[in-house]
């Protein structure tokens, strides 16, 4: 049954924009379009991060988004993967020596899969987002080999306790 | 005919899921085609709902995960019922029974955009029971049984004698396929204003057994569809293709509207088109009689 | 014929006992042990003549009558005080109308008045027999404590409870009275004692509102009272073809049209009683009374009186239009009623409110009149006895616990009284879902309808209706079920208090389901039989698939065991925002703020303004059509 791995086929993004110019947010919507089409990979924006595989986020932390950039991370289930679109994501881009920008994404979250560009292009964003694949198919399989080893641990306490 | 229904039954629990799947890639393809992408593979549905499982379990309240198999059961079994050819009408109080319990389901999580999903699911249902009873009487009046056994079975064209119900049904069909302009409680489509609404806070296995549960109903709801033209296989089956491409088509060129007109569209087919027809077919008999 | 005057004139003991009686604990003895012996003596009477048929019996006459009449004047004369103190003129003249309108008829037709047999019993008044003794007596178990409660909780009202619990029990022999007479004087007698204990009940608080819509309940069943009086004098001056004041003679009468005149006005009374519109004003008023009270005067047993002489006269209604509009009367009160519980955030108004609906739905099978209808209206009878006193009786526990009873308020019983929420569950369960027994009604009244010439407009009414009801009810249960955190749980302590009623009742909700078939088979199928001289069966198939279903439900729970490993808890989302468990979160300027989730009323499409008037009036001219339909006939 693990080893199935159904999840690199059917990736589903949240999309977060945290402080960007909205250049990046474009491109991202752009990949979505009938020119880039990501749903040939099974890739569906959710705007749900229960729902979600993928955490998308374009634009910098500042101290207002801190708290919600933690928060979606957070809410979405394991196995799951961060990819920062563009500069700012990354470095805080240009906005770096404003007053209220922290820097890039990870300043808060752990980022997986780091897009560069200013703004990113649809192309290299796709690129990450399968990066981004290959990332989680390996969380998958940690976790599932984590989880079956916690099965055959409480399997053999069981059958300690029988006999 | 003692053994029959149940193989109608068991059929569908085995089958059911893997057409309402299939059923679903078709729908994405031909919704991607019509919008001018090449769209996901045909079997994507079956990749989405094997990734769910593979997920991580993750609840807001325990009693979640109850909720939506409740739903699940619920759902599968008034499709069973259907197969096995029972009664319309119980099977109709059967289906109501599930969708309950997907809402109380959405409730117990006790989150913003769950509850106002909760409410707008419930008002949906409100738009569209009038006429899925309509449309079982209608069937009655046509057939002389409410058994789904008997009206597959008519040599009597149905649709010529229900042509209002069935217009009707199809319109609240989109209600119940969460197509738009309709798909106001949840919605195969990426934006929309409440999250995911009733769907929001379910996530893995719990979000699988909701689409597996959508699966169940879809084939069931054009297996319903099926019945109207029961007397000619050939010609059913056509049907069901037909309408279930208009669905596609009307979900592609509309945009969601408001609870409002939602109700009020529910309302006014069953009235305007069920109740009228019906009253027709009703004077019909009586004048015959 | 023992146990039928036991049932009658026990109670009535009990009443005058419990007027000396004053401590609680003695109280709550005495009626846990009567409401016993009621409840034995119904069920005795199940078995004693379940399987007879109707049994008819003489019963003494001459004296029992005199003293029956000698008792409505004084009931007048007491109207007329109490109308007088309180300046409400219009019960005056109503209740001197209709003492005149008795003593017209006392002394105009004394030959016309004897019935051959004052009693009888039959399937039909077993069930309500066992309705009235043992929800009936159950309630007033839990009246004792509640009303204990009560005054604790409202001081500033007189404690009147000897009073209270006197005219509790006088109800209860008054509706075994009524259920079991056959003279039609004497039915009427036990109707009027019934009017007159609901209007001291209601205004048992003494308030200006309370007193206020005591006497509008007063007034309007005092019309209906008149109209029945009317009727008696209709059949006693035309004893020969009509047969009298004798119940079963009068319903095998075959003159139909001669009797239809009567009937259709004894009809108006049981509309008055049953608070179909344009009369259902009074109904929604008595909610001022203490919840026992509103469970059984105004949703299990008193209102069950009107729709029961409806359906003791639906053979006469049958095939006519006079029937028809009645039962129109029942269809367009049930689609209204239904739509403004849509509005109502007040938990006993949405009970008032829903009770209303499903006596219009019975009125409306009972109206129209085939054998599968009166079927369906007992079944009807029996399944919202049983879930809405439940459900009463659980808003009135609940509401002493938290302090509302405001359905916006019990967001998250499951979490603050989980019992008391499995309960209220089961109970709404019983109103609207699937295996339960409202539902059955429901769908054995679609295919009853679909039988019926014009019957489409019923089937319209109830697909709307039906579909109707589903909205609110399941709001209310997901306020229920709705998972809160960091609230305290408030059950504890509540459950050591004997609530054995609420317990008893919720197992009678679901064992109503499972035993359906056997009620059906043994009770209202024979019934059914022997008036129409056809049944109606529901398919085998279909009974072991409710079964199955039931079973189902039953089942379920269990997966709770399944889940309760590894899951990870995360919080609701909240749009990104970082929120506390019972959603507080921080909003902007720093402040903190609460996300609150509030049920959807639609007040601008479903709002009383906006639907009650509309629905009277329908409703009056459809009265008034029922009348002129009979008046043709003849």
């Amino acid at each position: 049954m693990s080893t199935m791995a159904f999840l690199k086929r059917s990736p589903w993004i949240l999309h977060y924009d945290a402080s960007s110019c909205n250049g990046c947010d474009i491109e991202v919507l752009a990949c979505l379009t009938p020119l880039y089409d990501v749903e040939r990979f099974g890739i569906i924006n959710t705007g749900n991060p229960k729902h979600a595989d993928i955490l998308l986020i374009t634009g910098g932390i500042n101290t207002q988004n801190r708290e919600v950039v933690r928060n979606l991370y957070e809410q979405m289930p394991e196995p799951k993967v961060v990819v920062a679109i563009g500069a700012c994501a990354a470095t805080g881009g240009i906005f770096r020596e404003c007053y209220n920008i922290t820097g890039g994404v990870d300043r808060v979250i752990p980022v997986d899969v780091y897009v560069p560009g200013c703004a990113a292009r649809p192309e290299q964003i796709i690129d990450g987002v399968v990066t981004a694949l290959g990332i989680l198919e390996e969380k998958r399989a940690k976790m599932a080999g984590a989880a079956r080893m916690k099965d055959e641990v409480r399997h053999a306490e069981q059958a300690g306790e029988s006999t | 005919m003692t053994w029959t229904w149940l193989i109608g039954a068991v059929l569908f629990l085995i089958l059911a899921p893997i057409a309402g799947g299939l059923i679903a890639g078709i729908d994405r393809k031909i919704t991607a085609r019509m919008q001018g992408r090449v769209g996901p593979p045909l079997l994507q549905p079956f990749y989405d709902v094997g990734k769910l499982f593979e997920k991580e379990r993750a609840v807001v309240t325990t009693a979640q995960n109850f909720y939506v198999l409740a739903y699940l059961i619920f759902i599968a079994l008034s499709g069973a019922l259907f197969f096995a050819g029972g009664d319309l009408l119980l099977i109709i109080f059967a289906f109501t029974l599930a969708h309950v319990f997907l809402v109380l389901g959405a409730y117990a999580v006790h989150s913003p955009y769950s509850h106002i999903g909760a409410e707008r699911e419930l008002i949906q249902l409100m738009a569209y029971e009038p006429m899925i009873i309509l449309a079982a009487v209608g069937l009655y009046m046509v057939t002389n049984s409410f058994y789904v056994a008997d009206i597959a079975l008519t040599t009597v064209p149905a649709i010529l004698y229900l042509p209002g119900v069935f217009l009707g049904f199809a319109i609240i069909l989109t209600i119940k396929l969460r197509k738009s302009p309709f798909d106001i409680s949840t919605s195969h489509h990426a934006h929309q204003e409440i999250v995911k609404g009733i769907t929001t806070e379910f996530s893995g296995s719990t979000l699988a057994q909701v689409e597996i549960a959508h699966w169940y109903e879809n084939v069931f709801l054009l297996g319903f569809i099926y019945l109207f033209f029961s007397w000619n296989p050939v010609i059913g089956v056509v049907a069901v293709a037909v309408t279930y491409a208009a669905e596609i088509f009307i979900d592609n060129v509309t945009a969601r509207v408001r609870w409002q007109a939602a109700l009020k569209s529910g309302w006014l087919v069953a009235g305007a088109l069920g109740i009228a027809n019906l009253a027709i077919l009703s004077y019909m008999m009586l004048g015959g009689a | 014929m023992q146990t039928l005057l036991f049932l009658i004139l026990f109670p009535i003991l009990v009443a005058c006992l419990l007027l000396f009686v004053k401590r609680t604990t003695l109280r709550y003895a005495v009626v846990a042990l009567s409401a016993l012996v009621i409840g034995g003596a119904s069920i005795y009477l199940l078995m004693r003549y379940a399987f007879e048929g109707a049994v008819y019996f003489a019963a003494p006459s001459e004296a029992a009558s005199l003293a029956m009449v000698a008792i409505e004047m004084g009931l007048a004369l007491f109207i007329v005080y109490m109308g007088a103190k309180f300046r409400n003129y219009l019960a005056i003249v109503l209740a001197v109308a209709q003492a005149a309108l008795v003593v017209y008829l006392e002394t105009t037709f004394p030959g016309n008045l004897h019935a051959v047999n004052n009693l009888f019993i039959d399937q039909f008044s077993i069930i309500m027999a066992l309705i009235i003794g043992i929800i009936g007596s159950l309630i007033a178990v839990y009246a004792v404590r509640y009303m204990e409660t009560y005054h604790h909780h409202h001081p500033e009202v007189r404690d009147r409870q000897k009073m209270f619990f006197f005219v509790t029990f006088v109800f209860l022999a008054a509706m075994f009275g009524l259920v079991f007479s056959n003279n039609l004087m004497w039915l009427f007698f036990f109707w009027e004692i019934t009017t007159i204990t609901s209007f001291l009940l209601i205004g048992y608080s003494e308030t200006e509102e309370a007193t206020r819509n005591a006497f509008r309940a007063l007034v309007m069943n005092l019309l209906g009272g008149v109209a029945f009086v009317v009727a008696l004098i209709v059949l006693a001056a035309t004893e020969a073809t009509s047969g009298g004041i004798d119940l079963a003679r009068v319903l095998a009468s075959g003159d139909a049209a001669v009797v239809l005149i009567p009937a259709v006005l004894i009809g108006f009374a049981g509309i008055t009683k049953a608070a179909l519109m344009p009369f259902s004003s009074w109904l929604l008023g008595a909610m001022v009374a203490p919840t026992p009270v509103s469970a059984l005067l105004h949703s299990s047993t008193m209102v069950k009186a009107g729709v029961y002489i409806l359906v003791r006269f639906s053979p006469v209604f049958a095939g006519t239009f006079a029937g028809f509009s009645i039962g129109l009367v029942g269809g367009v009160t049930f689609v209204v009623a239904s739509a403004i519980a849509i509005s109502q955030s007040n938990a006993k108004l949405v009970l008032a409110y829903s009770t209303i609906a499903n006596l219009g739905l019975i009125t409306a099978c009972a109206g129209v009149g085939s054998y599968m209808l009166v079927w369906a209206a007992i079944l009807l009878i029996i399944f919202h006895a049983v879930a809405k006193s439940l459900l009463f009786l659980g808003t009135g526990a609940i509401e002493h616990r938290i302090g509302s009873r405001d359905i916006e308020d019990m967001e998250g019983l499951i979490v603050r009284m989980p019992r008391m929420a499995v309960m209220m569950f089961i109970g709404i369960a019983g109103m609207f879902l699937a295996p339960f027994g409202m539902l059955i009604s429901k769908w054995a009244a679609i295919e009853a309808f679909v039988q019926v010439p014009f019957g489409l407009v019923f089937i319209a009414i109830l697909a709307y209706g039906s579909a109707i009801t589903v909205f609110f009810w399941a709001k209310w249960m997901g306020k229920l079920v709705a998972v809160t955190r960091n609230q305290e749980r408030v059950e504890k302590g509540f459950m050591e208090e004997p609530w054995a009623p609420l317990y008893i009742i919720t197992g009678l909700v679901i064992a109503t389901v499972l035993l359906f078939p056997v009620i059906s088979s043994t009770l209202i199928e024979p019934y059914v039989l022997a008036i129409y001289g056809v049944t109606a069966l529901l398919g085998q198939a279909n009974v072991a698939i409710m079964l199955l279903m039931m079973a189902l439900l039953l089942v379920l729970p269990i997966s709770f065991l399944l889940f309760k490993r590894s899951a990870k808890h995360l919080p609701a989302y909240m749009g990104g925002r970082t929120a506390t468990p019972d959603l507080h979160f921080a909003g902007s300027l720093g402040l903190t703020r609460e996300a609150q989730t509030r049920n959807y009323y639609l007040t601008e499409y479903f709002g009383e303004a906006k639907l009650f008037l509309p629905g009277a009036v329908v409703c009056t001219v459809l009265i008034l059509a029922s009348w002129v339909f009979a008046g043709v006939a003849l």
